[in-house]
């Protein structure tokens, strides 16, 4: 095994080690952590074993097996982004929604506070007669 | 009849005063709404010590998140009809009547009010009358009805269009983008002519080189709505 593939597999290892710790601490949501560990996975095996690399790459048509590599984590990294896309719209939308419901319970707030102010007036006024 | 005057207004403390006093005068009956989009200066102070319903949201959501905070009000409040009325004067009082007659006779679910109805009653610069045109061109196509002013913001929804909008209001260019999803939902629309104030202080936010690009991206939204899945 050349010093190339120890680097490479030394540095997915502590990819995969820090998004499994992150998920430990609960810095990290499991839902949002599953697209890196299969990234991370598929990186692993395939970074290790030469071989099945090659095999693969030929397989598809690529000669130069290194860069099957890099279309692999291309793609990974492509579908982690749209996948944050698609939570942050969520987000904005669950965000917006909370925004509104604020200010309808805010102004709900105000008119309650202003009947009972009003009703607790009414009473004093006959005593001054 | 229950009606809703929602102003939208985002840093209008000066103009909002004349509005409240405009809508008073002209429609005593109905209960205004101000929805204070996150201001930076007065706005909700101004509208709170004019006695008007203050809806204020915590931060800027835009027109869009504004206005269906507004139609949320009218839902959870029973209002039998919700009018639109923009901020910034540009709308006249009196001519709410117009666009509520149709409502009341249940000929129409929500009436706009257009400046181009009647020929000569508005001018705009050359690019943004294009962008207007060219707006209003696809969409009566995809409406199948005569739009003449798809971004007015002057507009009257009774029951059934206050229940679709507390559900489903577009965020980025609501005006023209709703048309389209009220089309896809089955309700009818109709346009009546009423005049707008041109603006007094201020230039408006759409400028030449920019009105392209705007033009371009409401034409998106609206082809993006007609692909969406509506209730």
């Amino acid at each position: 095994m050349d010093l190339l593939s120890i680097l490479a597999i030394v540095v997915n290892g502590t990819v995969l080690i820090v998004v499994v710790e992150l998920i430990r601490r609960g810095r990290l949501k499991e839902r949002y952590s599953l697209l890196w560990l299969l990234a991370g996975s598929v990186l692993l095996v395939l970074s290790a074993s030469r071989d099945l690399l090659e095999y693969i790459s030929h397989l598809v048509g690529i000669f130069y097996a290194p860069s099957f590599l890099f279309l692999i984590a291309f793609l990974f990294l492509l579908l982690i982004t749209l996948h944050f896309s698609v939570v942050i719209s969520g987000l904005s939308e669950k965000n917006k929604k909370l925004a509104q419901e604020l200010a309808l319970l805010r102004l709900e707030l105000r008119e309650a506070m202003n009947t009972t102010l009003a009703k607790e007036h009414v009473p004093k006024r006959p005593s001054n007669k | 009849m229950k009606l809703l005057i929602i102003v939208p207004a985002y840093n209008e403390e000066e103009s909002l005063p004349g509005v409240v006093r405009d809508l008073r005068e002209n429609i005593p009956s109905a209960d205004v709404l101000v929805v204070n989009d996150g201001s930076r200066d007065a706005t909700a102070q101004t509208a709170q010590t004019m006695g008007v319903k203050v809806l204020d949201l915590p931060f800027n959501l835009g027109i869009g998140g504004a206005m269906q905070a507004g139609y949320l009000y009218a839902e959870q409040n029973n209002y039998e009809i919700a009018v639109q009325f923009d901020g910034d004067g540009q709308h006249c009082a009196e001519e709410i009547q117009k666009l509520i007659q149709p409502l009341a006779a249940g000929t129409a679910d929500i009436v706009i009010g257009s400046r181009f109805l009647v020929p000569g009653g508005y001018r705009a610069s050359f690019y943004r009358m294009t962008g207007i045109r060219i707006f209003s061109f696809v969409l009566s196509r995809i409406l199948g009805t005569a739009v003449t002013d798809s971004t007015s913001g002057f507009r009257a929804a009774n029951r059934k269009v206050i229940d679709f909008f507390a559900l489903t209001y577009p965020d980025d260019y609501p005006e023209a983008e709703s048309l389209v999803l009220l089309h896809k939902a089955k309700l009818r629309m109709m346009e009546v002519a009423v005049t707008m104030r041109e603006r007094t202080g201020g230039m408006s936010s759409i400028t030449t080189v920019r009105s392209v690009y705007y033009m371009t991206k409401v034409l998106m939204a609206i082809f993006i709505d007609l692909m969406k899945k509506v209730r």
